[in-house]
């Protein structure tokens, strides 16, 4: 009995100097922490762009979480963490006060509708487009595609890319009640196993499995999203809370950069805010770039 | 009418054939996933780091992370749910209302989704209390989310062992706290691992708690730098850390890497291959205590 | 004398080191109780929010069959029906432990009466294997097998209330067949020998007999799946189709109230309706196990009589 009290005691005093040596001997430079937290589908770009920067400044550390835009808003208004990435202005989101936080476009992204291969269809107006989302018409051969029921398959609720869809390809339409899915790999599995089912998802999710149809007769891709011919696209936000300052600038400064913005960013499937033709504000207004 | 012997013959092929696809719908599930995954492992898969959207990433920090986050939440939790399932088990009178209100909210506790318990950490401890995205708010949130199961195995665990010890310990003039020390937990021990050893499968499978609490990136790690105040250190329990659970929700869902779905199948087979470890260890673990501890062969 | 009368009246060694016991043992259930009651309170406080903070009528949010909680309908109420999801949870639940009841019992009578050799040796450690398999795995395995499976079987697009039923059936499986062979187990001996002694076969003694015995605990046992398919969440929202719609057929998406819970949660602001809204789902979730608790309790009383 008396012997494993003396043991214990051994342990817990070699643990506690182990740990207080450890305390005293670690390198100092384990300084900055810079949070972000926020959107899924910025959250890779963030996190490459935060690996980069924090290799070349010693002590740094970058610290990206998912978990959605309206953690992202919320955690950033509240100040519990540094950066909230956001598919939206934070205008569109409700509960969030715009005027306390500042917009950072980082990059823009392109969004395009998918249908499955055997409904036969490649080219859709944008009123086809419409009427299929919110279920005027149900079956492809409406649209020129074969004999074969609509599947629609929607997003969450809630979420950047459903918003941006609805409001630029669907003209702000409402798309009928569906099924939903909360992620862009999800929604494109689904389409590509299920017989007539359509969806969208940003151009970085668009591969062979699935046919990208033109919309009124224009390709999905990137030159067109930067000439203002496709209509479906949105920014990608960072929001800080006040001007940035210190390290969270020098961050910010270095995604904006041509480094980052010509290499990360179409790697990864964003278009760099760079070639942008366009801009457009909070209520959907395009004008050309300055 | 059907004569009982026929009745009998038929029930008994039923219960066989219910046995048998019980035991077949296992097999299919361990097949899939294993043909799927296994063509995949390699040693460079199994410790090279994750990529973001180049193919070749491996699942090295991913693997470590789970193990590291499984271990810091067995030491929060075994000890609570020691304590816990000796008072429900020695020390609370059985038949007391309060006792049952107790057994009730633990019950509670472990039905309750998973994602809530993540939020509340999430709320509690990353935000309100600072802890940020790290292994120690995972820890915590997996820790309430294994209490309600671990209490409960380790109480059924001492259920099991005879009153028949605890007369002989009371008669030996030993209280019941010695009693319980010295005989009873010895004689659970075989049970008491097995408990411990399977929970340690489920957290280690345990995601939705997870996304809002440990986090979904894995920093690099320093292998050679095992100072646990260091930040790249794989010792510093408050950096965030993605486990192998939560990668494999995380490439499903937003994954844009082409070979998406090979390392989806490759880490869910890992997974399953180290569960079915913690099953195996579970059960050669509780022969080999009882063995040793009650000198049968 | 003195020394005998103080050795009487002070608390003796052992007696301290079993307070000391009762103590520490005590405080670790206090902690998980206290962390029980704090979650409660956190989503009570959060789930009546939606109904103290933003009036939504308790009625029509039960009720209501349209969910949007971001919108308002004609007089300025807020879209917040929850029923779509209400009978989602319950039918995916009553189908799955319908179809786990049956297997479990099955198995468990093989296990105990038929061949118990055989039953320690492999349908033990397949059950506990079956617990052990993620969910997030078994979500997959339901994606890419069952979905595509009911879509070829019944046409639609697979996704619907049977195949979350299916993926929720072997998920509680194991959980209801391990409580079944435990009060299997606990029917007495000498009821199968007096059985068996009387002539009956062994099918008339299972059936009549043992079946008959462990009643109360077969059904508590299915009550505790039901429980646990409940609140079940990531494997269920991969295979159900999330539509918040009123279920018309068994093969056409609709959701639970986790799924719309889980997906949704990241995407609305702490503090606004929608989130609200979500909390009360959860709050709906709680009591939900509660009354799961109650009644297992309630048919345990039944059969101790």
């Amino acid at each position: 009995m008396k012997r494993s009290w003396i043991v214990g005691a051994a342990l817990v005093a070699v643990a506690a100097g182990l740990l207080s040596w450890g305390y005293v001997s670690r390198e100092h430079n384990s300084g900055e922490n810079i949070t972000a937290v926020g959107s899924t589908a910025l959250q890779p770009l963030v996190e490459a762009a935060g690996e980069d920067y924090a290799g070349k400044h010693e002590g740094i550390f970058i610290n990206v979480q998912g978990g959605g835009t309206g953690t992202g808003l919320a955690q950033v208004q509240s100040g519990a963490v540094d950066l909230g990435n956001s598919d939206m202005f934070a205008e569109e989101k409700d509960g969030i006060d715009a005027k306390k936080l500042v917009d950072h476009k980082v990059a823009v992204v392109g969004i395009a509708p998918m249908i499955n291969k055997d409904a036969g269809v490649k080219n859709l107006t944008q009123a086809q487009l419409i009427d299929i989302f919110t279920g005027k018409v149900k079956n492809w051969k409406e649209v020129g595609g074969k004999d074969m029921p609509i599947v629609l398959v929607n997003r969450v609720e809630g979420s950047g890319t459903r918003a941006t869809f609805e409001k630029f390809g669907l003209k702000g339409a409402k798309s009928a009640d569906a099924q939903e899915q909360d992620s862009s790999g999800m929604a494109r599995s689904i389409v590509s196993t299920t017989p007539g089912a359509v969806s969208y998802a940003a151009f970085a999710y668009l591969d062979k499995s699935i046919t990208v149809p033109t919309l009124n007769g224009q390709k999905a891709t990137s030159e067109n999203v930067e000439n203002g011919n496709w209509p479906i696209w949105s920014y990608e936000h960072i929001y800080t809370k006040g001007q940035p300052k210190g390290e969270v600038k020098a961050f910010l400064d270095s995604i904006m950069s041509n480094h980052i913005q010509k290499t990360l960013v179409p790697h990864l499937g964003y278009i760099s805010i760079h070639d942008m033709n366009v801009e457009r504000d909070e209520n959907g207004h395009m004008t050309k770039a300055k | 009418m059907i004569k009982p012997k026929t009745a009998d013959k038929i029930a008994t092929g039923v219960l066989y054939a219910i046995a048998g696809i019980v035991i077949l719908i296992l097999a299919a599930l361990l097949g899939y996933i294993l043909i799927q995954g296994v063509p995949h492992l390699s040693w460079h898969f199994l410790t090279a780091p994750a990529t973001a959207f180049t193919a070749g990433g491996g699942i090295g920090i991913q693997l470590f992370n789970s193990l590291y986050l499984l271990l810091i939440t067995m030491l929060l939790s075994f000890p609570i749910a020691l304590g816990a399932g000796i008072y429900l088990n020695e020390y609370a009178n059985p038949k007391s209302k309060i006792t049952g209100l107790v057994r009730m909210t633990i019950e509670i506790l472990s039905s309750l989704p998973s994602v809530v318990v993540g939020l509340f950490g999430f709320l509690l401890f990353v935000v309100q209390f600072k802890l940020g995205f790290s292994i120690l708010s995972g820890a915590i949130a997996l820790t309430f989310f294994n209490l309600p199961l671990l209490t409960r195995s380790i109480e059924d665990a001492l259920a099991t062992v005879p009153n028949l010890q605890r007369e002989a310990g009371a008669a030996l003039g030993l209280s019941r706290w010695e009693t319980v020390g010295h005989v009873i937990l010895p004689a659970a021990l075989p049970s008491i691992v097995t408990g411990v050893v399977l929970s340690a499968g489920r957290v280690f499978g345990e995601a939705a708690a997870l996304i809002y609490t440990a986090g979904q990136s894995a920093p690099a790690l320093n292998f050679t730098d095992w100072n646990p105040f260091n930040i790249s250190s794989p010792l510093n329990i408050m950096r965030p850390a993605e486990t192998l659970a939560v990668h494999i929700w995380k490439i499903n869902s937003e994954g844009i890497m082409p070979d998406a779905t090979a390392v989806s199948a490759g880490s869910s087979a890992v997974l399953i291959i180290v569960v079915l470890l913690f099953n195996f260890l579970a059960r050669y673990l509780s022969s080999y205590l009882y063995k040793r501890l009650t000198s049968t062969k | 004398m003195d020394e005998i009368r103080e050795s009487l009246l002070k608390k003796s060694k052992s007696a301290k080191k079993d307070q000391f016991g009762r103590i520490i043992s005590f405080a670790a259930l206090a902690l998980i109780v206290v962390v029980v009651i704090s979650i409660f309170y956190f989503v009570a406080s959060k789930g009546l929010a939606t109904f103290f903070t933003d009036h939504v009528n308790l009625w029509s949010f039960l009720t209501g069959s349209e969910w949007a909680p971001g919108q308002v309908d004609d007089h300025g109420q807020p879209l917040a029906g929850a029923a779509p999801m209400i009978v989602g949870s319950f039918l995916v639940t009553l189908l799955a432990a319908l179809i786990a009841t049956p297997f479990a019992i099955g198995t468990a009578v093989f296990m105990t009466e038929i061949s118990p050799k055989r039953g320690a040796k492999i349908l033990g450690p397949v059950t506990e294997l079956l617990v052990g398999i993620p969910s997030v795995v078994y979500g997959f395995i339901g994606l890419s097998v069952i979905v595509p499976f009911m879509r070829t079987v019944f046409g639609g697009s697979g996704f619907g209330i049977l195949s979350g039923a299916m993926v929720l059936f072997v998920m509680i499986l194991p959980t209801v067949t391990s409580m079944t062979v435990d009060t299997l187990r606990a029917v007495p001996r000498h009821y199968r020998e007096s059985a068996l002694a009387l002539g009956a076969t062994r099918w008339q003694m299972i059936y009549k007999v043992i079946l008959r015995g462990a009643t109360p605990g077969i059904l508590t046992a299915s009550v505790f799946g039901m429980a646990r398919a409940f609140g079940e969440a990531l494997a269920v929202q991969m295979v159900i189709g999330n539509a918040a719609l009123m279920p018309q057929n068994l093969v056409s998406p609709a959701s639970t109230l986790t799924s719309v819970l889980t997906q949704g949660i990241g995407n609305t602001v702490m503090g606004s309706l929608e989130n609200n809204a979500l909390w009360s789902l959860a709050l709906i979730l709680l009591l939900m196990s509660l009354v799961f608790n109650l009644a297992i309790r309630a048919i345990a009383k039944k059969g101790a009589m």
